[in-house]
């Protein structure tokens, strides 16, 4: 079983995924909240390589990308903390960054060195799999799962394109638009996720805009994992106190769980 | 021909966005393709052409540019006295069309200088279309006459906080914008962004190189020697340089943005100063730090002011169809002078690169040899700036 798809088992398991930017608000922070995501009951943590221009992202993945830039962020460093975070945490880690800090660093550089650096697999929102051959095949070589995702306007077609090219599991977006907490999730998400469900077994999970315990127990009814990331870039804010967010995520956790009947 | 069925050419192009706008991508492509087969939505776009946009352009021979340079002849294309300024009412008038034909009713934008946000709104109010458009912050203030005049065309006008508050922010606003409503049309300005964009805003740019050939024909017998643009996006370049693409005697120059110099690091020059990369959905040449993030840029003008070029662009450099040099701040101000007093036209600041390089370039060629170089917009709307420059207050 490869290292992600251990965080859906046992068979029913509904994987709880947390993002968090690298070097929001510090570097420091990154090292200490990860391992407390992990231990708080997140079964994957997303880091997100910050870039300069993430068009697919709302105000606050926006602020806390150019916070991080500012710090001096980069992909190299990124990997030297996946490299720590791996040895500190049990659970997978995955890169989450948009296509051209990838490219720039080079392919074969970058998937040897995720590999070398622990981390489990890739997802670039604006590397469609239509463009996404290349990495797909040097990542899979290296071990790494390229997850790639489908929205709300995905054709039949699509979906059955992202099902068959996608390790790992499936990154649903829940609405169309850009990252970003939000009050409500969209009444049609059930018909959505029915959609995709009735064209593959890969694991779906969803994100974009959730950000409550009672939006993760509705998608974990209908899915094998919620991501939750804007909620909790709000959440570190204010640097030293991290008790509100391992709060949340064990609420997060529990409210799944129940789904699940663990 | 290029593109291929994957909108590259060769290995720049592509559609490198949010899975949401894959599809938005394809209905759009399938509509252009039909539309693009229609003669009856190029005889509306012809006839809206010449009794709403005033074409054809004149060409315009330069007698006392030339005169003053001591070489080759120097012609104008006069897209300066296209309606609303500046070619860039070619795009947004065939783009507009094609909304309608698709049943948008919300159009979104993005702009720079202004001089598209100022043809997407004329061509919405004409249409009767929902016309937003994104503009950076500093763009807004540099450019504020163009502000004015999208929304007294009925346009609003979304100042955009984030980044380096120019172009290239404008156009991740409005991808965000397209992303969160994927029935609206994105109405993008020049050749960039993914495929099909490339490709429809040359074919609609494409008839300003269309009249040149027959006009230069008329005038001189012959084809230019050489023709020269300026390059943001490079619409105007691949709108003029299309139709002599195959003509190999006809050399094509494409003038970037050098800012206040190539070395200073502040410019606008992906094809001289950068290297590839993916920005706004396609791969081509970028200018970027070398992890990967998006420079910053500088441009006298805000219309050259953009870190990325069109991938048509990036496939004739490396081609070597067509060349490419950088003029700075300071030259394109020479430039803009020199149109103002030998030929009292007042450019946009963007084609005074352009000028200023044909201008240098005429003085070392023989009286024999033409050159024809595209004045794409006029200059209104950079008076304050060109005030400022040159120390005097308004
Ligand atoms: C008059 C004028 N020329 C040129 C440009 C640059 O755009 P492009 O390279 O797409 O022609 C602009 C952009 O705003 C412009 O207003």
């Amino acid at each position: 079983m490869s290292k992600i798809a251990s965080a859906f088992s046992p068979p029913g398991h509904k994987a709880l995924i947390a993002y968090v930017t690298v070097g929001y608000p510090s570097v420091e922070a990154t090292l200490k909240v990860v391992p407390l995501l992990a231990d708080s009951g997140a079964d994957i943590v997303e880091l997100g390589i910050p870039f300069s221009d993430p068009l697919a992202d709302g105000v606050t993945i926006q602020k806390s990308s150019f916070h991080a830039l500012q710090n001096g962020v980069t992909p190299r460093l990124c990997l030297e903390l996946a490299g720590q975070l791996s040895q500190k945490v049990n659970i997978p880690l995955v890169f989450m960054t948009y296509y051209n800090p990838v490219f720039s660093y080079g392919l074969d550089k970058f998937c040897s060195a995720c590999a070398g650096s622990g981390i489990s697999g890739i997802i670039i929102p604006d590397l469609p799999p239509d463009e996404g051959s290349d990495l797909e095949a040097i990542s899979q070589r290296q071990g790494l799962d390229l997850i790639y995702l489908l929205a709300p306007t995905s054709t039949g077609e699509r979906i059955r394109l992202a099902a068959q090219r996608s390790r790992g599991f499936i990154y649903l977006v829940s609405v169309t638009g850009v990252t970003g907490a939000r009050d409500r999730v969209p009444a049609d998400l059930e018909a959505f996720v029915t959609r995709v469900r009735n064209t593959t077994a890969q694991p779906l999970c969803v994100g974009f805009g959730i950000s409550t315990p009672e939006q993760a127990s509705r998608i974990a009814r209908i899915a094998d994992g919620v991501i939750v990331g804007s909620r909790i870039i709000q959440l570190m804010e204010k640097e030293d106190d991290f008790a509100s967010l391992a709060e949340l995520v064990r609420s997060l956790r529990g409210s799944i769980d129940k789904i699940s009947g663990q | 021909m290029l593109p291929d069925e994957r909108g590259y050419f060769g290995d720049y192009g592509g559609q490198f966005v949010p899975e949401t706008l894959m599809p938005v991508l394809d209905e759009l492509a399938t509509a252009y393709k039909e539309a693009r087969a229609d003669k009856a939505f190029w005889s509306e776009f012809e006839a809206l052409s010449r009794d709403y946009s005033g074409r054809p352009t004149p060409l315009y021979l330069a007698e006392r540019l030339t005169e003053n340079c001591g070489g080759a002849r120097i012609f104008l294309k006069r897209e300066d006295l296209a309606h609303t300024g500046a070619h860039k009412i070619n795009n947004a008038l065939g783009q507009g069309l094609l909304a309608r034909r698709m049943g948008k009713r919300r159009i979104i934008a993005e702009t720079g200088a202004g001089q598209h946000g100022v043809a997407a709104a004329a061509v919405c109010a004409k249409l009767g279309l929902e016309c937003i458009v994104y503009m950076g912050e500093e763009d807004v203030r540099r450019q504020s006459l163009n502000v004015f005049r999208m929304r007294l065309m009925g346009a609003e006008v979304r100042p955009v906080h984030g980044g380096s508050r120019t172009l290239k922010d404008a156009i991740n606003e409005a991808i965000r914008d397209w992303v969160t409503n994927p029935d609206t049309y994105y109405l993008l300005g020049s050749v960039v962004g993914p495929s099909p964009y490339p490709v429809m805003v040359r074919d609609f740019q494409s008839v300003i190189g269309k009249e040149t050939r027959q006009q230069i024909l008329d005038k001189s017998g012959r084809l230019p020697d050489y023709i020269i643009a300026c390059v943001g996006g490079g619409s105007n370049a691949i709108g003029i340089f299309y139709s002599f693409l195959n003509d190999k005697e006809v050399n094509l120059i494409g003038v970037e943005a050098a800012g206040r110099g190539l070395s200073t690091g502040e410019h606008a020059a992906p094809l001289m100063a950068g290297t590839v990369g993916v920005l706004h959905g396609t791969k081509s040449y970028v200018l970027q730090t070398k992890d990967g993030q998006i420079r910053e840029t500088h441009s006298i003008s805000a219309g050259l002011d953009y870190p990325g070029v069109g991938p048509e662009h990036s496939y004739l450099k490396d081609s070597g169809r067509a060349t490419y040099v950088a003029v700075t701040d300071q030259e394109a101000l020479e430039g803009f002078k020199l149109l103002c007093k030998t030929e009292g036209i007042v450019p946009a600041l963007e084609p005074a690169h352009a000028i200023f390089h044909a201008a240098k370039m005429a003085s070392s060629l023989e009286k024999e040899k033409t050159i024809v170089v595209n004045l794409s917009g006029r200059g209104d709307k950079d008076m304050d700036i060109v005030a400022q420059a040159l120390g005097v207050k308004l």
